[in-house]
Parts: structure tokens; sequence; C-alpha cells
């Protein structure tokens, strides 16, 4: 089972909670956790399923570096992080 | 922004998106008797009210988040999450480019700009256009969204390219009051193009427009024209007029064929327009200086309104900033009531105007507004 987090950022538009979900890769778990809040997926990827520009995800502690298929592996007691990079004025 | 408590029948609600949300506004005589905000700090794109049912959408722009829209069943005093507009995977090895970066073409959307309700004898029918360029049509309240496939595999729109932005986006769509599934749209920079049947097929409706940017080979070439806002006179359906990068242009056979306005006052570059409800031949504009220079003609804010068809223009001043103003008034930051009375303008140093006679006067309701995208009467 893999922890799923995210920044407060997401949590103000989406209803987001931390969940400890299944699955052995980035894309499994990310679907896993989609599947009981569909809201999220909007948030996180693009039409073409690929992670939002300025969205980051971080497994364990290091940044995710397939960002179009997902297909990184990950084991249970890993833990899934995303933030967003904040700009603007 | 001034409010007072005093309440009449003559007070109009308006919905004001903004780069920091969505203010709905009831304005009385000018004055801003309320004004609530939705969505604070979150850039709102456009947002309309569905004179059928009452619904109100709303298009927010979150960025990082990607597009998101909501649907109020109560004003906007509680909002629901809807889908957004989501475009089919790609074709497994196709590579479509945009002509002018060369950079590959994403199938995302990456901007809602514009929604509309469909017929009176369609409900539950809404329209929204997109960047990168595709419509969307949905038959239940916004629930679900269709690409509509037809516009985007036309083989013209591998010319189309962005305006202002990086990707073509399409912004008006003009519904026909004739009949369900008859509409004309417009698209920066991809022309305008009309269907008479529901969005099956489609033929283009640019014939006319003049680009004064590319080779003069190209100049009147209709796939590309960036026609920066196209309105359609509900009593007259056949009569369009669109404020166009490159001037004003006038249609009466329903896009079938446009015919260039020289001459406007101070200038016929702008983004907005809107056209009387009941009179096709009265129109308003807000003209700037130029393509290259985006700020009123010696720092005077006016708006320009023909009554002949573009004849000749009245130069509108009463009520607006004579100087120095540098307001911009974006191609959804204006809009007209159903009566043809009432005026709403908006702008990007986040002004907001209002006119009760047609923009011979005009009430300043608020100066410190966040960056204006969009203005509609309820």
């Amino acid at each position: 089972m893999v922890d799923v987090t995210f920044a407060r950022a997401f949590r103000r538009h989406v209803d987001c909670p931390d969940a400890t979900v299944a699955g052995s890769t980035v894309r499994a778990v990310l679907e896993e956790y989609f599947a009981t809040h569909p809201m999220v997926r909007g948030y996180v990827l693009d039409d073409s399923g690929a992670v939002r520009k300025h969205i980051a995800v971080f497994h364990n502690d290091n940044l995710i570096t397939d960002r179009s298929t997902l297909a990184d592996a990950v084991a249970s007691g890993d833990r899934l992080h995303l933030f967003q990079a904040l700009s603007g004025g | 922004m001034p409010t007072n408590t005093t309440s009449t029948t003559t007070s109009t609600t308006a919905l004001i998106g903004t780069r920091k949300g969505l203010f709905t506004v009831m304005i009385d005589d000018g004055v801003a008797i309320t004004s609530a905000i939705g969505f604070p700090g979150v850039p709102a794109t456009n947002a309309v009210r569905d004179p059928r049912d009452g619904a109100v959408y709303v298009s927010l722009d979150h960025g990082h988040f990607g597009v998101h829209l909501h649907r109020s069943d109560n004003g906007g005093a509680t909002w629901t999450e809807i889908a957004a507009p989501e475009y089919p995977a790609k074709p497994v090895g196709m590579v479509e480019r945009n002509p002018m970066s060369q950079k590959e073409l994403v199938w995302a959307t990456q901007l809602g700009w514009v929604i509309e309700p469909g017929h009176v004898d369609e409900p539950g029918v809404l329209w929204c256009g997109t960047i990168p360029g595709g419509l969307f049509r949905s038959g239940d309240r916004g629930d679900s969204w269709q690409l509509v496939q037809s516009l985007w595999n036309l083989p013209a729109r591998q010319k189309w390219f962005g305006g202002g932005f990086d990707d073509a986006g399409v912004h008006s769509i003009c519904v026909d009051p004739r009949g369900p599934g008859r509409l004309v749209v417009g698209v920066s920079c991809g022309g305008a193009w009309r269907s008479d049947d529901g969005g099956a097929t489609w033929d283009v409706a640019a014939r006319g427009m003049r680009s004064n940017f590319v080779p003069d080979e190209l100049a009147f070439d209709p796939d590309t024209q960036d026609p920066h806002r196209i309105v359609r006179c509900p009593a007259s359906p056949d009569s369009l007029w669109t404020q166009h990068h490159c001037g004003i242009f006038r249609s009466i056979d329903n896009g079938g064929s446009w015919s260039e306005i020289d001459h406007a006052g101070p200038s016929t570059f702008g983004f907005a327009v809107v056209v009387h409800p009941h009179d096709p031949d009265t129109a308003w504009f807000v003209p700037a200086i130029s393509d290259e220079v985006r700020i009123p003609v010696e720092g005077r804010f006016v708006v320009t309104r023909t009554r002949d068809g573009g004849t000749t223009f009245d130069v509108l001043t009463a009520g607006l900033p004579q100087g120095p103003a540098y307001d911009l008034v974006h191609r959804h930051g204006l809009d007209i009531d159903h009566t043809g009375d009432q005026l709403l303008m908006g702008s990007t140093t986040g002004s907001l105007w209002w006119s009760g006679n047609g923009g011979d006067t005009w009430t300043l309701v608020s100066a410190n507004l966040p960056p204006i995208h969009s203005v509609r009467f309820c």
C-alpha cells in the first residue's frame, strides 16, 4: 500500500484527503486514488493523462521524471506526494 | 466599489469574470447595490447565466491545476464542479505542429474561453469554445462534453495559429435564433465557421475579412483570419459584426461575406464589439491605437457607436476618463442587455462602467476590480 498526500494548495480547490491505496506503479496508485476521488484527476493530469506542467510528483524523496506514462515502480510503504509551483501576482 | 442599500426594480445583475475571481454584481443606475466574489483569487475566464433555466456557469483557469467548470443553480450562492472539456487521445503516430512555433500541438484544454447556452428549443445544450481551437458541445448542462469532431478535423485547422496565446482558440459562438444547430463560431486565428446542421458540417464564414500582417497573397485567406470577437443581432440573425485584429467588418448574409468598415472614430483596432439586439445597424466598439500599441488613442478612453451600419460613428466620452487613461477592453469585456439600453464594460486595469442609455453616458461602477476578462448581464 502506498501513501498519497497533497500539498495545501490543492485542498483549496478540490477535496483530496490523504489516502493509502494499492498499486505497483505511479500510474496504478494514482488511478486507484482517482477511482475514489474522481474530481482530483483533472487537477493532477491533463487530457492526455500526463502530469500537468506545473505539478510535481515526489516518489519518496525523488521527483519522478516519467511524467507521461508514470511507469515508475512503487513498493508497499512508499509515499507519493503531489505539489505545485506557485507564481504570478 | 460604492454601495448602498436601496433597491429598485430597475436593478440588474451581472457576472464579472476577473483575474482574481468571479464577481456577481447587482447594479442600480450605475451603482453597485451588492457585490459578491466567488472563487476568490482564481482567474475566472468567462461566466454566463443560461436564460432557459437560470443556471450560471463559470469557466475557471486554475493555471497549474488546469481548466475547471462550475455550475450554480441558485444564482451563485453555491457551486457544483461539472465536467471540463477534454480532448480525445491524439491518434497514435499523428504529429501536429503549431504552424508558427513548430511546437507539437498537444490535444489538451488550455483555456475554456467562452460558454454559450444553446438554442431555446434545446434545453440543456451548451457550447464551449476552447484553446487550442476545439469547440465542445454538452447535451446535459455541462455534466459531460464532446469535442465537435467535424470542426476539429477540418483540414484548414492545420493552418490555424494563436493570437495572443500560443495556440488557436474559439472565442465566439453565435447561436442562430431561427433554429437549433445553426451557429457561427469565431476563431483566433482561424477565421469563422458556420454550421446549419448541428455541427455535422462546416463552411468557412470569413470571406472578405482581411489580414494586414501576412504577405499580400494571403491577406484574404479566410482560414487564418483573426476575428477578435463576432456577435450576431438576434432580431436580424443574418447580421453579424466582428472586431477583427485588422479592423471592423460586417456581414449581412450570416457570414457568407464580410465588408470592411475602414473608419470608426479614433481607430478601428480593438477587441470588443456588441450589436443592438433589435437593430442590426447599431453596434459598439472600444478602440485602442493599434496592434502594436494597445492603449487608448492619446490616452482618452472612448467607445465608438454606429447607428447606420458603419457609415458613421459617434465617439462616446461622457463619463469615461479622458486622460491620461490606459484601459483596454478585451473581447469579452463588453456586453449589452436584451433591451439594448444597458451596456457594461470592464477593462484590463479593473475598471467597470455601466450605461443605461446606449452609451450616451457612462457611470463608473468600480475602479478597483482585478483585471477584467469578461462581463455578462444575467
